[in-house]
């Protein structure tokens, strides 16, 4: 919240936040996307199966989208996500074939593997950056590459399939034959890490290093070790966004993810999240990944090339950073 | 480079020590030094008949000592209270505090308390600290090293962007510290203000400890020329 504020109570608080907040206007864009869409083509596009496919669209994008809010916030940058989510996908599946079976177990076995396989990246990352000083972009960039080598390395550049049955009806299925199990899981991701950024130390701390890294770490706040949590959280999960795609395609997708990283980004800082640190929501984000998810959809829907996706994704993203700055430079002396 | 060269700087209990000096002298390095920011090339620091090894913020504050630096040191986009429990934060009773969620009701009331007491003028306590004005953020810094602070308090300039009636009432809340038991060293460039309030008085010039006076002996003329460098060369 940068705006100047008039009283205190708790309703006051809220709508101020709604009036001023920086996830305001684009909330309102998505709204009013959705409502253009649904004016031109109300039965194609306003149909619970076309709002299905796009919420399933999203999912994947969501989970890691709610990781790279809080690397952002701590002004840093995770490019390595989508090679991450690759790498843990190809030893989740690995892991699952040599097991064999239709399983829960050798399910649980492989969604650790997944978890387990993006800890480890991310630990690395939140080393380099914390520890030996290296810059994000530059440690995240060197992982990228890295990652996706070891995925091609084992798996010899062909998708590995070895996915249970019983998974990929989780990753396809609907919940009361109705809502996409994977939509389910995303939200929840996205839920509870909306509810430790926003009511936890943890997620103070988050915003406290992206404010001033300098002021946490006098005020007595571990910041390396915290730096090294959030790059674990954000490939942790990107490794469980790698499981979720092995449910929903039955197989890696290694070429698939090239552009997970920046799409990610995109989502976060659309959504009002400040590359500068120390700003932003899980809900912005949220909004933020469903503009590109509901353009594509919707474009294809009016019949209009779905080229002018990136052009509108592009613009949007360089009139909210703008904004972002804009906000700044009123508010910061 | 060397920031500092031979300071030899006594704070005894409940005492006001001025620190002054021209720009540049090495007074917010000292202040880095002794409150864990910065590690020395060499030198000691005793505390309570301690020597400390090394040195870092989280050890100087639980030994009682606490912080205004010149910077401020504050999360910009934190709100006061926020600022205030930075690195102390409050969690809620319970299943909910384990799970490390915030008490920030509690936090904020308790804020509001401590802005009241110190006579703070704080216009909301919700916006974030970016937005307050200069004197605001420097109170919010000065409120939050007064609320932990059980042994020395360190002052970084903490009047600089203060107004007349806060400027008093900061140094109103030095002389309240100090005669709880707590001991202050005060950085200041405002000479009337440190001779008015401070007990002793260190002069630095170049990194080195020039001059000392009671505060009760000295003059600003005395003062400018320690500082100046005009009288060590007239002693000379
Ligand atoms: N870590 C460091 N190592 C060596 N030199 C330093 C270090 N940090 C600052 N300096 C230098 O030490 C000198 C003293 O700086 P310092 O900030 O302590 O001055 P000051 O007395 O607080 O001045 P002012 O009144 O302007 O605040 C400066 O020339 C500065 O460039
Ligand atoms: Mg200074």
């Amino acid at each position: 919240m940068k705006e100047q504020p008039v009283s205190d109570s708790a309703a006051d608080r809220l709508l101020l936040r709604f009036v001023t907040g920086s996830s305001t206007w684009i909330l309102l864009i998505l709204i009013g996307l959705v409502l253009a869409f649904s004016l031109l083509r109300f039965d194609q596009f306003a149909s619970v199966p076309n709002f299905r496919n796009i919420a399933v669209d999203a999912s994947v994008l969501l989970v890691l989208g709610v990781g790279a809010t809080y690397v952002i916030i701590t002004a840093g940058i995770d490019l390595s996500v989508g090679s991450v989510l690759v790498f843990a996908g190809v030893v989740s599946a690995k892991l699952m074939e040599a097991i064999g079976g239709d399983g829960w177990g050798t399910i649980a076995l492989g969604l650790a593997a997944s978890l387990a396989a993006g800890l480890a990246w991310g630990f690395l990352n939140g080393v380099l950056v914390a520890k030996a000083r290296i810059p994000p972009l530059i440690v995240t960039l060197g992982t990228l590459g890295m990652a996706l080598g070891f995925a091609l390395v084992i798996t010899d550049g062909v998708d590995a399939r070895g996915v249970p049955a019983k998974l990929a009806e989780v990753g396809t299925g609907n919940a009361f034959d109705e809502i996409p199990y994977l939509v389910i899981i995303a939200a929840l991701v996205a839920v509870a890490g909306g509810i430790v950024l926003a009511a936890t130390r943890f997620g103070r701390h988050t915003y406290a290093i992206g404010s001033n890294q300098e002021a946490a770490r006098r005020a007595g706040v571990n910041v390396d070790r915290h730096l090294i949590r959030v790059y674990s959280l954000a490939s942790t999960l990107a490794g469980f966004a790698g499981f979720l795609s092995l449910a929903r395609f039955s197989t890696t997708t290694i070429d698939g993810h090239g552009a997970d990283n920046l799409q990610a980004i995109a989502a976060v800082v659309i959504g009002g999240t400040s590359l500068f640190g120390g700003i932003g929501t899980i809900v912005g984000t949220a909004v933020g990944v469903f503009i590109p998810a509901v353009l594509q959809n919707g474009l294809v829907i009016v019949g209009l090339q779905p080229f002018w996706q990136p052009i509108a994704i592009g613009t949007v993203l360089i009139i909210a950073v703008y904004l972002d700055q804009w906000r700044r430079s009123k508010y910061r002396t | 480079m060397e920031a500092l060269r031979g300071v030899d700087l006594v704070i005894g209990p409940a005492e006001i020590v001025a620190l002054v000096g021209d720009n540049g002298a090495g007074k917010s390095t000292l202040v880095k030094v002794l409150s864990g920011v910065l590690s020395p090339d060499r030198g000691e620091i005793w505390f309570s008949g301690q020597r400390l090894g090394h040195q870092s913020p989280l050890a100087a504050r639980g030994l009682g000592i606490e912080t205004v630096y010149q910077d401020l040191a504050l999360a910009e986009d934190l709100s006061p209270h926020a600022n205030l429990f930075l690195g102390r934060e409050m969690l809620r009773p319970g299943v909910l505090g384990r799970l490390g969620f915030l008490d920030n009701t509690e936090m904020r009331k308790r804020a509001k308390d401590t802005f009241e007491t110190l006579g703070v003028d704080m216009p909301t306590i919700n916006a974030a600290v970016a937005n307050l004005s200069g004197g605001q953020r420097q109170a919010v810094a000065v409120s939050r090293a007064m609320t932990w602070a059980s042994k020395v308090v360190f002052m970084d300039e903490p009047t600089a962007a203060l107004g007349v009636i806060q400027t008093r009432t900061v140094l109103d809340l030095i002389r309240r510290v100090r005669d709880a038991g707590i001991s202050v060293v005060l950085i200041s460039h405002n000479l009337p203000e440190v001779l008015q309030t401070a007990d002793r008085i260190e002069v630095l010039r170049l990194g080195r400890r020039v001059a000392s006076f009671a505060a009760a002996d000295v003059g600003i003329d005395e003062l400018t020329r320690a500082m100046t460098g005009a009288l060590t060369e007239a002693h000379a």
